[in-house]
């Protein structure tokens, strides 16, 4: 526990120190939202985004995009970087476990995306008059588990990434994806039906619903928190496999 | 030198990558406070030799003991006990000198004050500085101080002085002195034969994953090169066929006054002794020791035929 607090208040620092990531995740889903506002404007469509008007439907979006560009982008990189630097060498010579390093990593993409969250959801309030969770409670036990799953996958992809070069592209692809096809782009109902079947499978399509249904409706989407409980187990337990098999080398 | 006990043992270990056999017999036992050293080519297995030591790999077969601990199996007891300036290693560019300490010492407690060695290792002045803006020398130095935040009894230094300029390279000699003299033994890796005999008080010399010779460098030499040259310039139409009748002298060559005696013993002396004895009195005169790489090169292209290696 000494050595994860220890390690998480150096990596926020060196966080800080990257002002380009910061900026990316402070500042681009406010981008989105504005542009996005812009195109789609405040009337709701019956036929698509559930009925509800546009910046309420995406809201809850951008914020599951949010944890997953923090997951699945800026915490690879970063951990693969520090593979091909040996900086990971150096570390676990000094008996720091992978393990300590990766949760400080998760914690400090966690930290940044929740920031980006908190702010892109006070712009939309006040400048975009979205409307509020109705469900508190529920909209922070679904964030937490949307922000873990993300970030357990992006420790998984960070130790199986060789190259923060392979990380980065991995992590643009992912991202354009998420966001065309994840819910935080056109809505679905205008995607081809083949794209419709990929979206369904895109994490952030979940995210976003499990965030979604707390928020407007006061209840909870199963399917998408199985989705998303899965993705957390299956990163941890692959994460640990990993581990193990290095480890043994 | 050596001090009472046995720091680390190593016996016939063994590790393949795949289908590369990286380390196929080593042997050797290090001392107590003493300067032990890895002496090979690139690619020898030096580096996977002492990566099974610290733990960091597992040894195909063979047998391994840090203080009495199997890295195999106490890892993480013998990683508390063992420092470390690991090759090819870094830390992220933008951590602070003293940040760093910092971070290491909170993670292996029971060392000296991260400040102390700061100070002790001349890096108050860079406290601040980020790794990637240290100079090459100044990176080592700080990897030295990391590798003692833990107060370690043993500590790996693996081709230290690679890519440092020669005045640094002094100066990491002077710090590994400076480690043994507070009485933490040193196991060292190293490609310069320079450095390993300016250093090791016994060392090992590894090629092709195999240890072909083992002692002080000293013993190195002396049962590789038998044969010292001692040369000095005499007036050019002087004699001294009278010296081929020295005892141990092998050979004498004389071009114009510059005259070069090969032998074996103490030949210095009886040469000298020699040519006082005819009265000459050269003022010149010394005699060629055989140096490590000399014996080095020996040792290689003899038996197993060493490539490679700077």
């Amino acid at each position: 526990m000494r050595a994860l607090r220890a390690m998480t208040w150096v990596e926020l620092k060196l966080f800080a120190r990257e002002p380009v990531t910061v900026l990316f995740l402070l500042v681009l889903p406010l981008v989105i939202l504005y542009v996005l506002n812009g195109v789609f404007g405040s009337q709701p469509d019956p036929t698509v985004w559930e009925g509800q008007p546009p910046v309420d439907f995406y809201t809850p979006s951008y914020v599951a995009l949010t944890a997953a560009t923090a997951g699945i982008l800026s915490l690879p990189v970063h951990l693969a970087g520090y593979r091909e630097q040996g900086v990971l060498r150096r570390f676990r010579a000094s008996a720091i476990r992978p393990a300590t390093l990766i949760g400080a990593h998760m914690v400090v993409a966690g930290a940044l995306a929740t920031a980006g969250a908190l702010l892109l959801t006070v712009v939309s309030w006040i400048g975009y008059d979205v409307a509020l969770p109705e469900d508190w409670l529920g909209v922070l036990l679904a964030y937490l588990v949307v922000i873990l799953a993300f970030t357990a996958l992006g420790g998984l992809l960070g130790l199986a990434m060789p190259t923060a070069r392979a990380a980065q592209g991995l992590g643009v692809l992912l991202f354009f994806v998420f966001m065309m096809l994840g819910g935080a782009g056109p809505p679905k109902e205008a995607l081809p039906t083949s794209l419709q079947h990929v979206a369904d499978v895109v994490p952030v399509t979940h995210a976003g619903a499990m965030l979604r249904h707390p928020w407007l409706y006061s209840d909870w989407d199963v399917g998408a928190t199985a989705v998303m409980l899965l993705i957390l187990v299956g990163s941890v337990a692959l994460t640990a496999w990993r581990l193990r098999h290095e480890e043994a080398r | 030198m050596a001090g009472m006990g046995t720091a680390v043992e190593v016996s016939g270990l063994r590790k393949q990558y795949g289908a590369t056999l990286a380390v196929a017999d080593v042997s050797f036992r290090v001392d107590e406070g003493e300067i032990f050293g890895l002496l090979g080519p690139n690619g020898s297995g030096k580096t996977t030799t002492v990566e099974c030591v610290q733990g960091l790999r597992r040894a195909d077969d063979g047998r391994i003991s840090v203080f009495g601990l199997d890295p195999g199996r106490d890892t993480s007891r013998v990683r508390r006990i063992v420092g470390t300036q690991l090759q090819d290693s870094a830390l992220p560019d933008r951590l602070r000198v003293a940040e760093a300490l910092r971070l290491f010492s909170a993670i292996s407690p029971g060392g000296p004050p991260w400040r102390q060695l700061l100070d002790e290792w001349g890096l108050a002045t860079q406290r601040n500085t980020a790794f990637g803006d240290l100079s090459g020398g100044q990176q080592q130095r700080l990897f030295v101080a990391l590798a003692l935040v833990a107060d370690p009894k043993l500590v790996v230094l693996d081709e230290m002085t690679t890519g440092l300029d020669p005045a640094a390279r002094r100066v990491a000699w002077d710090l590994v002195d400076a480690v043994r003299a507070r009485g933490t033994t040193v196991l060292l890796v190293t490609h310069f034969m320079d450095e390993a005999q300016r250093l090791c008080d016994r060392l090992a010399v590894v090629v092709r994953g195999t240890v072909i010779a083992r002692g002080t460098a000293a013993e190195l030499i002396s049962s590789q090169l038998h044969d010292h040259v001692v040369h000095f310039t005499v007036p050019p139409s002087t004699d001294v066929t009278f010296l081929s009748r020295v005892r141990g002298v092998s050979g004498v060559d004389a071009e114009g006054g510059a005259v070069r005696v090969h032998g074996s013993g103490p030949l210095l002396a009886r040469v000298a002794h020699a040519l006082v004895e005819r009265g000459l009195e050269p003022d010149d005169l010394t005699v060629e020791t055989p140096t490590l790489e000399d014996a080095y090169l020996a040792l290689t292209t003899a038996g197993t035929g060493a490539e490679g290696g700077p």
